[in-house]
């Protein structure tokens, strides 16, 4: 776990309930889950009842390959919650995984103005607390 | 004549910053509410629906203060920014069904002085749509207020297209000029050049802080009802050709969305054209709701008023400005007027289709479009007509 920076104001953290408990518990175990639809085999995130391509009830939970391409980002520069005032600048980026999922992360070892789009990288898993593990990325070779 | 809806009467507050506006955002928007009400040239008791903005006050408060003992029509369009140019369909479409005859639709707030906007949605899940998402998937990666979601949107259309930093400061620049023109805009009075935009400092890269909207208090109101009605009454009435909303799929989950450009308006804004019986291109203006720079350039993108991807030669080549073939907020906007929700978008227009725009009116202009943005990326158009 990297050195965290010292703020008042705690990060804010996911409320561990239903689909969310178990994508983190996933994290915490080092596995990047997913749902698969069973009806037509399509990967989805957000976690969601039913699909919405299919209509199909029937899913199973997944570990994507982890690997994927930034897809697009923003780097914070002025924090507008207080928890991040001392972590700015802060790239936040949306990454799409092999499986054609996106997900919002960051990319833990290239500064903000090194980011580039398309630029290919995997998951790593950070602690964040004692209960929660995010999903993070980092550089990975093309 | 026929139960065709207008509106038929438009109220403001002053706009302001520093010190605040020293009263209740209710207060603020009964200001609005009654000026807007006596621009109509009726008592508030002849009011009898409401629709007020989400999260912003209830009807019954409104009614209880405004003395509406005949109220039977009240809700709220959940759509953010978009709202008011979406309620205005909801409430034609209420007075076309004969549920109400005069409907106030108000919108107003102590975005200065008050709860700020970057705040609300960190501190209340449950405020916009996809709240407990961007709690549990957003938050935890310090993205936690709009100008950051909608930045994602933005660096990947400069990605597919080519849009530049520059485009949007065309954007910031031309809304500060219209402000120029008009008294009640916080920003009259403190010129922009393309370099101070360029030298203001980013907040959610590619968004400077010239790129966002002004934080301000204050407040604005419409009255909507038929124009069989409203040829009684003082107040000149605007027809509402037709309005429509629509929303992005997945609306609730901003990453995900297979066209990442294809928001509501991409939906809205043909049904709205097609049931009006114009087209974009028969608008003289436009009052586009420019909660962010790249907001703008989207929009008129999905209305219609240029291609996809060609928002920022549209803009470069000066159609926006006052004097250009499609000029936007004249009232210089949410960027350079004041933070009004998108309810000042509605007015300057009905102030621009009635001639009452003083210096910055437009050569009689027969045709108005209005827009709205909120939440996700919901969208909302208004098409209105000369009075
Ligand atoms: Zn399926």
């Amino acid at each position: 776990m990297s050195e965290q920076k010292k703020t008042s104001v705690p990060k804010p953290l996911p409320v561990l309930e239903g689909f969310t408990k178990a994508f983190y518990a996933g994290c915490a175990r080092g596995e990047l889950l997913f749902q698969v639809c069973g009806g037509c085999n399509r990967w989805r995130h957000v976690p969601r009842e039913l699909c919405a391509e299919c209509g199909s009830w029937e899913w199973e939970w997944k570990a994507s390959s982890g690997r994927g391409r930034v897809f697009t980002w923003t780097v914070i520069a002025r924090a507008l919650h207080p928890a991040f005032a001392d972590a700015v600048p802060l790239a936040a980026v949306v990454v799409e995984l092999e499986e054609g999922v996106r997900l919002l992360s960051h990319v833990i070892d290239c500064a903000p103005d090194a980011l580039e789009m398309e630029m290919p990288v995997e998951v790593v898993f950070e602690a964040a607390s004692d209960e929660v593990t995010l999903p993070l990325f980092r550089r990975a070779a093309v | 004549m026929s139960t065709q809806a207008c509106i038929v009467g438009i109220g403001e507050t002053a706009y302001c910053r520093k010190p605040g506006s020293g009263m209740s955002e209710l207060g603020l928007q009964l200001k609005a509410a009654t000026a807007a009400i006596a621009n109509a040239g009726l008592r508030p008791s002849e009011i009898d629906g409401i629709m007020p903005f989400p999260n912003l006050g209830r009807a019954e408060e409104f009614a209880a203060n405004l003395g509406c003992e005949n109220l039977r029509f009240a809700t709220t369009v959940h759509m953010g920014g978009a709202a008011p140019a979406a309620s205005l369909g909801v409430a034609a479409a209420a007075i076309e069904a004969g549920l109400a005859h005069h409907v106030l639709l108000p919108a107003g707030w102590n975005g200065y002085s008050g709860a700020r906007v970057r705040e609300t949605v960190s501190e209340q899940s449950d405020s916009i749509p996809g709240g407990a998402i961007a709690r549990d998937y957003y938050l935890p990666y310090g993205l936690t207020a709009p100008p950051q979601w909608y930045a994602l949107l933005a660096r990947r259309h400069m990605f597919e297209f080519g849009t530049k930093p520059e485009h949007l400061g065309q954007i910031a620049v031309t809304m500060r000029a219209h402000a120029q023109k008009n008294p009640n805009a916080v920003m009259q009075g403190r010129p922009m050049t393309l370099d101070d935009y360029l030298a203001s400092p980013m907040l959610a890269d590619p968004y400077r802080f010239f790129d966002c909207c002004i934080e301000t208090d204050g407040a604005a109101a419409v009255v909507v009802t038929s124009l069989e009605r409203a040829r009684d009454l003082e107040g000149k009435a605007v027809p509402i050709l037709a309005s429509a909303s629509g929303q992005p799929y997945p609306a609730d989950e901003i990453t995900n969305r297979r066209d990442l450009f294809r928001t509501g308006l991409t939906i809205a804004a043909p049904e709205a054209f097609g049931r009006a019986g114009v087209t974009p291109a028969d608008a003289d203006f436009a009052m586009i709701y420019d909660c962010f720079t790249f907001e703008l350039l989207q929009q008129l993108e999905e209305v219609g008023f240029c291609k996809r991807g060609e928002g920022g030669d549209f803009v470069s080549e000066g159609h926006i400005g006052i004097d250009g073939s499609l000029p936007v907020n004249t009232h210089g906007g949410l960027l350079s007027e004041a933070h009004s929700l998108g309810m000042g978008h509605i007015v300057e227009a009905v102030k621009q289709l009635r001639g009452d725009a003083g210096e910055r009116q437009l050569d009689s202009p027969s045709v108005g479009v209005v827009t709205g943005w909120g939440d996700f990326g919901d969208g909302s158009v208004a098409i209105l007509a000369r009075a």
